[in-house]
């Protein structure tokens, strides 16, 4: 349903992941994940090692963080994240290279999987993993689904449908091996199931790769399926949608359906943790832009912590020619207001964008064509939802299913007229949700009350 | 022609007759009793209904003051001490005074003062603003100048100041309902006293980092120095946070803290004067010296003990407090 072709633009897809070198100083955001900021461990002056843990998760849908290089804790201070807005951060002074000795890091591919499946949840939530594909929910807690939940499939997220962004094909072109066998370590978690990794047909190179990968290692029920080439065919419940033919309800979660979505950087990532004990320290990251030379196009393997800035200082610094820089997809992306804020787990990309590109055009009357309706994916209509919005109307918001938005940003896309929907069906949403979620504790206050 | 007009006339008259009748029946039958009081109060209340007093509107307020035991909880910001004391009259409840309140914008982060470090292209909306990022200037707690506030007035009191992207308040028209407050998503409007004659004094900012950083972002930060607590001799100014603020309850309006603060942050409106700094700095140096004085000569019989002087050093600088006791006890 619905959706939009935006060109793919994935300009730097020929480029091979380069390691990018370390700074003085990296900055750990405290907030790299969904769900409660993570705590510090260690204070001012302790020297660290690089894979060593610096702060424990702060709640139940929470992660562990891990230092990203060897040196000196110099502060424990609030920083501004790339929105601008302060956010605890651990800085530590670069000394050296030195690996926590625990971590294997020799490049020979292990695919014998451990049996235990208590024990692998344990290492990959003691890893720190969280979903690279974009909404960073910590892994551990996806893959362990309530009591009375069954996993039938596990389908592994190779769309990448935002354009621009190629570091998921890069992975997939690179390292399938390890991205298969990390695949498999989270079926066998799941207990069993099938596992079906969907790529979009504009990557044959990565459909060939992963097929490739997936025959000559030859776990159980593993599958690579061809996707059409659409934006959001990499939403979660687009792809349960393309993948199962199952429509996960209003409200529901993935798993209501017997499925679970994980990016294929994550399980990169989850390889890593349990076969080799290295935390997630680091991701890939594309730097590109709507008018870039192709020399100036990177795909940089990056240390978590760096500094945006340095990494585009050493890309060759900002084009004079951006107006608009982003850090994720042009759909969904955020701006960058703040170059100096430190990579998180989740940073995929430096975009840089034009102003002819990036510039929104006056907005003027809707003339009820559809076209928003037509392009949501998830069956709204936008048109509706602003409207309710501006009236401030809660209770026909919610009826019209605004928390259901997924804010891919299709209606703002679409729209001849230029209407700023997704920006205000955020918001929409955002009250919606207070409603809902205040809705819910009353209840279970009700109910805790009842009890006694 | 004659005989269908009076036909016509007639049957009209009858059915209006007979439908009146019934109309009169039913309403006496089917009334509501309701207290009369009600519209009594309602008919005293402004009739803004716009929600500042916490209630629906100006009935839902008398409805809820004439079934309340009392009118602690209850108060009409728009018609003020005026409105609350024929409501009261009317209930036979007494109210205590209270004074009247007017929004108070604080931040003084205008185009000059706060310099652009990006622009800002989406929804002219605060809410949609702040939800996307920290704004378009270094300061990540001042004003966002999308005018929500000035859009959620019904009284056309806030408008946007094109000069400087500031909302101004029109003291005149403000009314003290509130709405701004609750449409501002940085929370730097505030119902403040309208003190004497409108004379009061404020911090015009609520940036809650460190000196350095706000200082950076905005030429007009409350850089959290203190130095405005230090003076303050009623004790009506706390820092927290890296920001000051001034307890309206307990500003004498001395003026003091305006003449110290060094990025000029706090503002006194509505005074007849202009402030003189140099004369109220000149009077706190006075007053100082006099206190060293007086404490020196209060500690002069212990300068046997070693620490003696230094405390007698130290102390001018920074506890005026006890000095002013001493100075009372001398």
């Amino acid at each position: 349903m619905g959706g939009v072709h935006p060109h793919d633009s994935k300009f730097a897809r020929e480029r091979a992941i380069e390691e990018l070198p370390l700074p003085q100083t990296v900055y750990v955001s405290m907030a790299q994940h969904l769900g409660a900021p993570a705590k510090p461990v260690v204070a001012v002056g302790d020297s660290v090692k690089v894979g060593q843990v610096i702060a424990e998760p702060g709640g139940f849908i929470s992660a562990f963080v891990h230092s990203p290089a060897s040196g000196t804790v110099k502060g424990i201070a609030p920083r501004k994240d790339l929105a601008g807005n302060p956010v605890m951060h651990i800085e530590i002074a670069v000394e050296g290279d030195e690996w926590d000795p625990a971590i294997d890091r020799t490049p020979d591919l292990v695919t014998a999987i451990p049996e235990d499946k208590a024990a692998i949840l344990d290492r990959i939530k003691a890893c720190g993993v969280v979903g690279l594909g974009g909404a960073t929910f910590p892994a551990h807690v996806k893959l362990n689904p309530a009591p009375g939940k069954v996993a039938e499939c596990l389908i592994l997220n190779g769309a990448e449908c935002e354009p621009f962004l190629t570091s998921d094909y890069r992975i997939m072109i690179e390292r399938p091996k390890e991205i298969v066998v990390g695949a498999a370590i989270m079926q066998k978690v799941l207990g069993g199931c099938k596992c079906v990794i969907g790529i979009e047909e504009n990557k044959p190179e990565a459909i060939a790769a992963m097929s490739a990968a997936v025959s000559e290692l030859g776990y159980a029920g593993m599958t690579v399926q061809p996707l059409k080439k659409r934006y959001p065919q990499g939403g979660e419940k687009q792809l349960i949608d393309a993948v199962m033919r199952r429509q996960v309800k209003s409200g529901g979660l993935p798993i209501d359906v017997g499925a679970v979505v994980q990016n294929v950087g994550t399980s990169l990532a989850v390889y890593e943790a349990v076969q080799k004990n290295k935390p997630l320290i680091t991701n890939v990251l594309t730097i590109t832009g709507n008018e870039m030379p192709a020399d100036r196009q990177h795909n940089y393997l990056f240390r978590i912590g760096v500094p945006l800035s340095y990494i585009a200082e050493y890309a060759g610094g900002v084009p004079d020619n951006a107006a608009k820089l982003v850090s994720g997809g042009p759909m969904m992306g955020k701006a960058i207001a703040n170059l100096d804020a430190a990579t998180v787990k989740g940073s995929s990309s430096i975009l840089y964008l034009t102003d002819a590109f990036t510039r929104r055009k006056a907005e003027s009357s809707c003339i009820r064509c559809g076209k928003c309706a037509d392009a949501c994916p998830m069956g709204l209509e936008p048109f509706l939802l602003n409207r309710l919005y501006k009236a401030a109307d809660l209770d026909a918001l919610e009826q019209n299913a605004a928390q259901d938005c997924i804010e891919c940003g299709c209606c703002l896309y679409s729209c001849p007229a230029y209407i700023p929907l997704l920006d205000n069906i955020r918001q929409a949403k955002g009250q919606v949700m207070g409603v809902i979620r205040a809705r819910a504790a009353a209840a279970k206050a009700a109910a805790e009350a009842a009890k006694k | 022609m004659t005989q269908t007009i009076i036909w016509t006339v007639a049957i009209l008259s009858v059915l209006g007759l007979l439908l009146a009748l019934i109309l009169f029946w039913v309403a006496r039958k089917f009334k509501v009793e309701e207290d009369p009081r009600i519209d009594e109060v309602e008919k005293v209340m402004p009739g803004a209904n716009c929600g500042g007093c916490g209630f629906a509107g100006c009935r839902a307020f008398a409805d809820a003051a004439v079934k309340a035991p009392n009118l602690d909880n209850q108060y009409c910001p728009v018609g003020g001490d005026e409105v609350m004391q024929k409501v009261a009259s009317i209930l036979g409840f007494t109210v205590a005074a209270k004074a009247p309140q007017v929004a108070v914008v604080r931040c003084n982060g205008s185009c000059a003062n706060r310099p652009r470090v990006n622009e800002y292209d989406g929804v002219r909306s605060c809410r949609v603003k702040a939800a996307l990022y920290s704004g378009d200037t270094g300061c990540s707690y001042g004003c966002l100048g999308c005018g929500d506030c000035a859009a959620a007035c019904q009284f056309g009191a806030l408008s946007m100041d094109p000069q400087t992207g500031l909302p101004v308040v029109d003291e005149q028209k403000c009314t003290a309902c509130g709405a701004c407050v609750k449409a501002c998503p940085k929370h730097i409007i505030e119902l403040r006293n309208k003190g004497p004659r409108g004379m009061r004094e404020f911090v015009s900012c609520v940036n809650k980092d460190k000196g350095p950083v706000a200082r950076k972002a905005c030429a007009a930060a409350c850089i959290g120095c203190a130095l405005c607590q230090k003076t303050c001799q009623h004790g009506a100014i706390t820092v927290t946070d890296n920001v000051a603020y001034i307890d309206f309850t307990k500003c004498k309006l001395c003026r003091e803290c305006e003449a110290v603060c060094p990025t000029g942050a706090i503002h006194g409106v509505n005074f007849p004067k202009e402030l003189d700094k140099e004369a109220v700095k000149k009077r706190i140096a006075d007053r100082k010296a006099k206190a060293a004085e007086a404490a020196k000569a209060a500690e002069a019989p212990g300068l046997a003990r070693n620490d003696a002087p230094k405390q007698a050093a130290a102390a001018p600088a920074a506890e005026p407090e006890t000095k002013k006791k001493e100075v009372a006890n001398g």
